[in-house]
């Protein structure tokens, strides 16, 4: 079976600083990946280059074997047509730390926008299937309410509600509850828990090591730009092969 | 000073100042309105860039070249209209303009006093809105961005809705500096209330009637404050 998504040879520089080197990603369906590693390691800029949120410098992006992207020397070589560009982006969902629900609307209209916007729902479609997401993430008496009158871990499952909203095949994590209070984390992770049950694939940047755990497939260990180990949670977080990984899990642990 | 005389002369001026104070708000609200329509293009201009630049080579330096050009010509119209004095811009328009051009003779006052004042504070409110375009945290671009929406989508209805909220307090300045700069039409004979007030001051030598020029001034001031305000206070309640 063709992979999900698939990288082949990542580059990324921020001026000098060499963020991604050679990142060699496959993910196939179903799978849920957690990605570990130290603060600076790459992992924010891995999945916001796989969204298209950062440039990069060189390598080639395949989207269920499509190629999405190809880069090389900082130039595009090929990449698909806008139409179909969008489409394949739109295979993604992404979630970010701090939310970035839109304060100006309510819950659900933050859920209905972009499916009645790009996918020319009407609104009544969008709206049915707004509150029957807003109901999965265990938000749907919330629908009327505006971020600002919302907790961070229910502001943080809107925003998951909004990514599913418009179907993505992969959904990218970038740390979803750093930035929640200790008791708002369980909630949020529950909703992640139920969807990777589901069967939803899923890329999740975490240092929730009992997530990556209990929910992850395999783990990613992610150090200065490269993926340093790659295993089953079982024996990455037991028996870590690298030194670094090693080094890292006791110093968290 | 007879004081029951002088409330007496303030009552017969009355309605002829409150017919000038028509053309000073009418122009003041014509002018930002139309202002804000042309600043929004001018802030959204000064700011373009490529958004996606996945496309090939030639393309893309087209399109960079075009992008470019949009950002030069709204930095240079911002530029100009805040590099020189309205008034000088007024003339301009008003007695520059035909002798160039007799088709751009714009013969109607209020018209070329509405033209000079629109394109000044569009210059102005340009900045205004970019600022406040550029406040909005870039979180709200990147959430768009991976939803689908397109650039001309994400700034329509994620940052300028937003960006509004924020431009109320500046935009409310504005209008009460352009009420009082509005003062600046009696060079061109517009009947406005300063022209009017002036026209009794010097007609029947009498001081007085500043006092009332003043007063209705502070009350069209404070209809835009308590406007402003209010929306504002609306605003806020949702969000
Ligand atoms: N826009 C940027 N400009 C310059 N350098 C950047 C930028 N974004 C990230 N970096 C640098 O790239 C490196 C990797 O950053 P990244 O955010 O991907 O790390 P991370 O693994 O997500 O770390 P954290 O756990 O702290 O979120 C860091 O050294 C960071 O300082
Ligand atoms: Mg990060």
């Amino acid at each position: 079976m063709e992979a999900i998504l698939r990288t082949e040879n990542l580059n990324k520089h921020f001026g000098s600083l060499h963020v991604l080197r050679d990142i060699n990603l496959t993910v196939n369906q179903g799978d849920v990946i957690c990605i570990v590693g130290p603060s600076g390691a790459g992992k924010s800029t891995l999945l916001r280059a796989l969204n298209q949120l950062e440039d990069i410098q060189s390598g080639k992006i395949f989207i269920d074997g499509q190629l999405f992207l190809h880069r090389a020397r900082g130039k595009t070589l090929r990449s698909v047509k806008t139409k179909e560009h969008k489409k394949l982006l739109l295979e993604m969902g992404m979630v970010f730390q701090s939310f970035n629900l839109f304060p100006h609307k309510t819950a659900l209209e933050n859920v209905m926008l972009a499916p009645m916007k790009v996918k020319g729902f009407s609104t009544e479609q969008a709206k049915a299937r707004a509150q029957a997401l807003l109901e999965q993430v265990g938000l749907g008496d919330k629908g009327d309410s505006y971020p600002s009158k919302l907790s961070g871990g229910q502001q943080q499952r809107v925003a998951i509600a909004r990514a599913l909203a418009m179907d993505p095949r992969i959904m990218l994590f970038d740390e979803p509850t750093s930035a929640l209070d200790p008791e708002l984390v369980g909630d949020v992770l529950g909703v992640m828990k139920n969807l990777a049950e589901s069967g939803m694939t899923m890329l999740v940047v975490t240092h929730e090591m009992g997530f990556a755990r209990e929910a992850a497939d395999r783990v990613l260990f992610m150090c200065d730009g490269v993926i340093a180990e790659d295993a089953s949670p079982e024996q990455l977080f037991t028996n870590p092969q690298n030194p670094r990984t090693q080094q890292f899990l006791s110093s968290i642990l | 000073m007879d004081s029951s005389s002088t409330i007496e002369k303030i009552i017969t001026w009355m309605p002829s100042l409150l017919e000038a104070s028509k053309i000073t708000l009418l122009l003041t609200l014509a002018s930002v309105s139309a202002a804000l329509v042309l600043s929004i293009f001018l802030a959204l201009g000064k700011i373009l860039r490529v958004h996606n630049r996945n496309v090939p080579r030639p393309l893309l330096l087209l399109k960079e070249t075009g992008t470019s050009a949009v950002r030069w010509l709204c930095s240079a119209y911002i530029f100009v209209f805040r590099g020189t004095p309205l008034l000088i811009q007024l003339y301009f328009i008003y007695y520059t303009l035909p002798k160039i051009n007799p088709a751009m003779n714009i013969k109607d006052r209020f018209t070329a006093a509405w033209i000079a004042f629109s394109l000044n504070i569009a210059a102005y409110l340009a900045e205004i809105i970019r600022a406040a375009i550029q406040s909005i945290h870039k979180g709200q671009l990147e959430a768009s961005h991976a939803l689908g929406l397109s650039y001309a989508q994400t700034m329509r209805l994620v940052v300028l809705p937003q960006a509004y909220r924020r431009m109320v307090p500046p935009v409310c300045n504005e209008f009460v500096m352009v009420l009082k700069d509005t003062s600046l039409v009696s060079i061109i004979a517009l009947c406005d209330l300063s022209f009017q007030t002036q026209k009794i001051a010097s007609a029947r030598a009498s001081a007085v009637v500043y006092i009332p020029a003043l007063v209705i001034y502070l009350i069209m001031t404070a209809i835009f404050t308590v406007t402003f305000h209010l929306i504002e206070k609306k605003l806020a309640v949702r969000e």
